[in-house]
Formats: structure tokens, C-alpha cells, sequence
């Protein structure tokens, strides 16, 4: 039996995986996985949460985040595609116009 | 086993549905008159949003699903303002040029009244994850509202800096949600604080480490959502590109939707936390730095700035400043205030935004500059911009006053109580100073439409929609400061609806 908080540093680690890809990433592709990788630590920790209690609301919670996550991934792709249209890269750096 | 379905009492989410189905009569609408609607759609959506005001002055008190969903004053207060606030927002799209919107008036309309929907169900919602997937509901239709001018290089690159940090704030905060979720055995909010205060988890030094880490996720992911530093750089640059009225809507709305969450999560969730002797991280001292450098760098800030809507991006960063002083001084007067400050600022912005959006469709312009010269050719929208940007800053008698007044009243009131507590002093200090840094800059546009460098401002000529928007600010702005009991009033019942009463 694999213990609770094996499942929790896992996700603590694709959590921290998720949010220094965010923080780093120029690509904004691979910043929008790294954004879903975070959402998924989330999930497996709900899991493991709900699995260590005995109770079902985590795994229901899963579904509904996974449900939320590609909707948000349908409107944000349709905008990365929109950018490009508009930049011809999708490179965040060169998002600059607007600045102070 | 004895298995009761629980009590659903869909009467109570009544508002909520008819918003919605609404929201797919006015897409629909669009689609059935092949787009060449025009302004009817708008009409449509704004009696929509009417409408469901009323089915919600008519709609009871109660908590249905079993107790996931409830209807109590804060949640009726909250989406009174996020109704007010969709119904201004829309009255001032009407002036949109049909080159930027390019026949998607009715898109537009219809992910608005969506978003206004995810915030209303947030409002009510009584449980983490309803609360997460309101969340959601609310900021998905924004991203895609910011970014509405796709032929607009600011209006896109809007969008896409809101889209990186609505979506990274949320991972953040579904973050700290599971990990409560996981130390309280429950997602819904009451009983987490009460399985939270009667385990002696904080005990065990890796359990409060792990508590004090999903308080911090919690923390950022609702400090981006609020605009609060240091999580605001976002901010400016989201509310000067996307349409003016999407800006407005994001300013009011969105921050009002962001202090519900946080009100559901911090005060009625974590409550017993606040308390430093209890907690294994004083989150209340955490928002109170927050909120000082809010109101410092946002008045600051607004102060070099010459774009109208980066300006104002900057002041709404110091009024959620503001608002946090209020929302930390957990008494009665605390959340009534919030309440309050809330309603007035929205009058004021709302109706400020809606001069600057008529503005910027005749003109092309939203530089402060720009505006000289404005109070000899439309001297209606002068005087009315004047009285709500007086407002904002805190001049007597509008109702921006009382608003803060209230707000430091209760800061004081608990700094005074609670030995602990005693730093608010400091945060009403900052607040009180930096509000006359607040009157420079807006009284540098004042100063601008009357006295400025004469440009040539052609004569504004506006819409009826856009007329009863403005109308209603200027008077919601000083009807409410002449007689600011009747708001205060029904807002002082928020704390004594059952959210706030203690184990």
C-alpha cells in the first residue's frame, strides 16, 4: 500500500513542475500545459485526499475540474490562435504593447 | 440504510436560471435576425438583466442542495451589485462601432450575461467546489470578452495576459482547495471550519506546514483575482486594452465576485485562523500587508499614468485596497462596510467608465490629455464625470465618502477591541494618507476637462442607453451619500445571515 503523502509529494512536485513552467516559459503553448499540469496536481491530490478519508467527494470534484480545464483550454487555445493571427508568434515576450 | 434525497429547493436558484436561459435567448436572438439586430439585442439583454433583478427582490431566503446552494443576505446583496453592474456595463456597449465588434454584438451580450450567471452562483454557493466552478464561470467568458477585438492588437493582447493569469490564479487556488478539502474531511465551508477547529491537526508541525501552504496558494490565487500587489501587475494592462465596457465590467463585477470568494473561503471558511495564537500562519496580518501596498502602489502609481483606463486600472487597485481594510476588521461593521464601499464604488465607476467609453468612440482616445477642452463641448458629461470621480476620491457628501468612512470606522473599531488587532491603526494611517494622493490624480482630470490645453474635442453626442447608465450613477452616487442608511441598512444584515455566526 502506497502511503497518502507519497501521492501529495508527487503532486507538490508537478504542482512546483507546473509553476516554474509557467513562471519560465516564453512558448505559449507549453506555458498553457504547464497551467493544466498544475490543475492536475490539484486533481491527484484531491484524489489521494478523498481515497485517505474514505469519502467519494474528491473523486467527484475531479471530474468537474477536468470539465472546467478543457473548457478553459477550448477559450484559451481559440486565443492563442487568435494572437497569432494578429502576431505571427507566440512567443509572450513579444506581447509588449502594452506597457508603463 | 436510511437514504433521504436532499432538499433541492430549486425556487431559490430561480434568478440564476432565468439569467441563463436568458443568456441563450439573447445568442439565439442574434442568430435568428441574421445579426443585423443591431441595438434590439442590447435592449434585450438589458431588460434581461432587469428582470432577473426583480425575480430576485421576490425570491425568499433559504439554502437548497443540501445546503450547497444558500440564499442569504450577503448572496441577495452581492447580486444585486453584479446585476447593477452587467446592466451598466451593457448600457454602455451600445456605442461600440460595428467595424470593432464586427456582428458579434450578440456573443458579447450573451458571455456577459454568462459571466454575470458564474457570479451569482458564487455568491451563493456554500461549498468549495460550486464556489471553484462559479469561479470558473465568471472569469472563462472574460477572457474571451477582453480579447473581443480580434482585429485589435491591445484588445488580444489583453485577453491573453488575462487568459495566463485567471488560469495560473486558478490552478493556484483549486491548489489550496484540495489541500483543505484534505485536512477537513469536507468541502462544505461551515462544516470544514468546524472539523478544522475540533481536530488538534495544527498539532503536528507537517500538518500545519501543509495548512499553511494551502493558505498561501489560497492567498495568491484570490490576490490575483483581486488585483491586490503583489499580484497586480496584470491589471493595468488587461483594463487598457480591453473594451472600455468589458473594463468596466471587469473592475466592478469581477472584483466584487473575487471579495465574495474570498469572504466564503478566509472569513467564514478559515475564520479561526485569523487569530494568531491559533494559527500556524497569521493570514490576517498577510492581507493586511496586502492591502497597505495596495492602497500605496496604487495611488502611486495612478498618479504618472496618462491613459484614462490605466489610470483608473490603478485607483481600482487601491479600492480593493481599501476594501480589504474593511473585510479584515472582522465585526459587524466589517462586512457591512465591505458591502457598502462596494455599492458605491461600482455607482461611481460604472458611470465614469460609460463617459469614457462615449469619449472614446467619438474621439478614438482614452488619453487624459485628450480631454481638455471637454467641459465647453458637452458640458453634461463634465459635470457628471466630475461628480463621480469626487466620489471616488472621498469628498462629502457622495457616497464614496461613507464608504470609506464606514470602512475605517470598523478597522478602528477592531483595533481597538483586540490588542492583537492593533496594526489596522497603521493600515487606516496609509489609507487616510494615500486617499489625498487619490485626490490629486483624479482631480488632475477635473482639472484637465475644464482648464486644460483646449484640443478640439468634437461635441459628444450619446445614446439613451448610455444617458440612463451615466444618469444612474451621478444619482446612485449622491443619493446614496445623502442618505447612505438605506444602503447601509440592508448591508448590515450580511453579518448576521448564517454564514458569520461563530462555533
Amino acid at each position: 500500500m502506497v502511503p497518502v503523502s507519497a501521492y501529495l509529494i508527487l503532486a507538490v512536485v508537478l504542482f512546483g513542475i507546473g509553476a516554474i513552467g509557467v513562471l519560465t516559459s516564453r512558448n505559449m503553448i507549453v506555458l498553457f500545459m504547464c497551467i493544466e499540469l498544475m490543475l492536475n496536481a490539484a486533481n491527484l491530490a484531491m484524489v489521494a485526499f478523498s481515497r485517505a478519508l474514505n469519502v467519494v467527494d474528491g473523486h467527484v470534484i475531479v471530474f468537474l475540474v477536468l470539465t472546467v480545464a478543457a473548457a478553459e483550454a477550448a477559450v484559451g487555445l481559440a486565443m492563442i490562435i487568435t494572437i497569432f493571427r494578429n502576431r505571427e508568434t507566440i512567443n509572450i515576450d513579444r506581447y509588449s504593447i502594452l506597457k508603463w | 440504510m436510511d437514504f433521504q434525497l436532499p432538499e433541492y429547493n430549486l425556487q431559490l436558484m430561480l434568478p440564476e436560471i432565468v439569467l441563463f436561459v436568458w443568456a441563450l435567448v439573447v445568442l439565439s436572438f442574434d442568430l435568428a435576425t441574421k445579426r443585423k439586430s443591431g441595438s434590439a439585442v442590447g435592449y434585450l439583454a438589458m431588460a434581461g438583466v432587469l428582470i432577473t433583478g426583480i425575480v430576485l427582490a421576490f425570491t425568499g431566503h433559504g439554502q437548497g442542495f443540501g445546503q450547497m446552494f444558500v440564499a442569504d443576505s450577503m448572496a441577495v446583496f452581492f447580486k444585486m451589485i453584479f446585476l447593477c453592474a452587467a446592466f451598466m456595463a451593457i448600457g454602455s456597449s451600445f456605442g461600440i462601432t460595428k467595424d470593432k465588434i464586427v456582428n458579434h454584438r450578440g456573443e458579447f451580450l450573451g458571455l456577459m450575461l454568462f459571466s454575470t450567471v458564474g457570479m451569482m452562483f458564487l455568491a451563493s454557493s456554500n461549498e468549495l467546489l460550486s464556489l471553484y466552478v462559479g469561479l470558473e464561470l465568471t472569469t472563462i467568458p472574460l477572457f474571451a470578452l477582453a480579447a473581443f477585438f480580434k482585429d485589435d492588437k491591445l484588445s488580444v493582447e489583453a485577453g491573453i495576459k488575462y487568459l495566463v493569469v485567471g488560469a495560473f490564479s486558478s490552478a493556484l487556488l483549486l491548489y489550496g482547495i484540495s489541500f483543505l478539502y484534505g485536512l477537513s474531511g469536507s468541502t462544505d465551508l461551515l462544516l470544514m471550519r468546524l472539523n478544522l477547529a475540533a481536530s488538534a491537526l495544527m498539532d503536528y508541525p507537517k500538518v500545519a506546514m501543509v495548512f499553511v501552504l494551502a493558505t498561501i496558494t489560497i492567498l495568491a490565487g484570490l490576490g490575483f483575482k483581486l488585483a491586490l500587489p503583489p499580484f497586480h501587475q496584470w491589471a493595468p494592462d488587461v483594463y487598457q486594452g480591453a473594451p472600455t465596457p468589458v473594463t468596466a465590467f471587469l473592475s466592478v463585477a469581477s472584483k466584487a465576485a473575487g471579495l465574495v470568494a474570498f469572504a466564503k473561503i478566509m472569513v467564514i471558511g478559515l475564520f479561526a485562523y485569523y487569530d494568531p495564537f491559533v494559527a500556524p500562519i497569521d493570514w490576517g496580518m498577510l492581507v493586511g500587508i496586502m492591502a497597505g501596498s495596495a492602497m500605496i502602489v496604487g495611488n502611486v502609481l495612478a498618479v504618472r499614468q496618462t491613459n484614462m483606463k490605466r489610470m483608473l486600472a490603478y485607483s481600482s487597485i487601491a479600492h480593493a485596497g481599501y476594501i480589504m481594510v474593511g473585510m479584515l476588521a472582522m465585526n459587524e461593521l466589517g462586512l457591512a462596510s465591505v458591502g457598502f464601499y462596494m455599492f458605491a464604488y461600482m455607482f461611481a465607476n460604472m458611470g465614469i467608465f460609460a463617459v469614457v467609453a462615449l469619449i472614446e468612440e467619438r474621439t478614438g482616445s482614452a488619453e487624459i490629455p485628450d480631454y481638455g477642452g471637454f467641459s465647453k463641448s458637452s458640458p453634461f458629461l463634465a459635470v457628471s464625470m466630475t461628480i463621480m470621480l469626487l466620489s471616488l476620491t472621498g469628498i462629502p457628501p457622495l457616497a464614496g465618502f461613507f464608504g470609506k468612512f464606514y470602512v475605517f470606522a470598523a478597522a478602528i473599531r477592531q483595533a481597538g477591541s483586540d490588542p492583537v488587532h492593533q496594526w489596522m491603526y497603521w493600515l487606516v494611517g496609509v489609507g487616510l494618507l494615500t486617499s489625498v494622493v487619490a485626490l490629486y490624480y483624479y482631480a488632475n482630470v477635473i482639472r484637465t476637462m475644464y482648464f486644460g490645453a483646449q484640443t478640439d474635442v468634437p461635441r459628444i453626442e450619446f445614446t439613451a442607453p448610455a444617458l440612463t447608465v451615466i444618469l444612474i450613477g451621478v444619482i446612485g452616487t449622491v443619493v446614496f451619500g445623502l442618505m447612505p442608511n438605506v444602503v447601509v441598512e440592508f448591508a448590515s444584515q450580511i453579518p448576521i445571515s448564517d454564514m458569520i455566526i461563530l462555533p
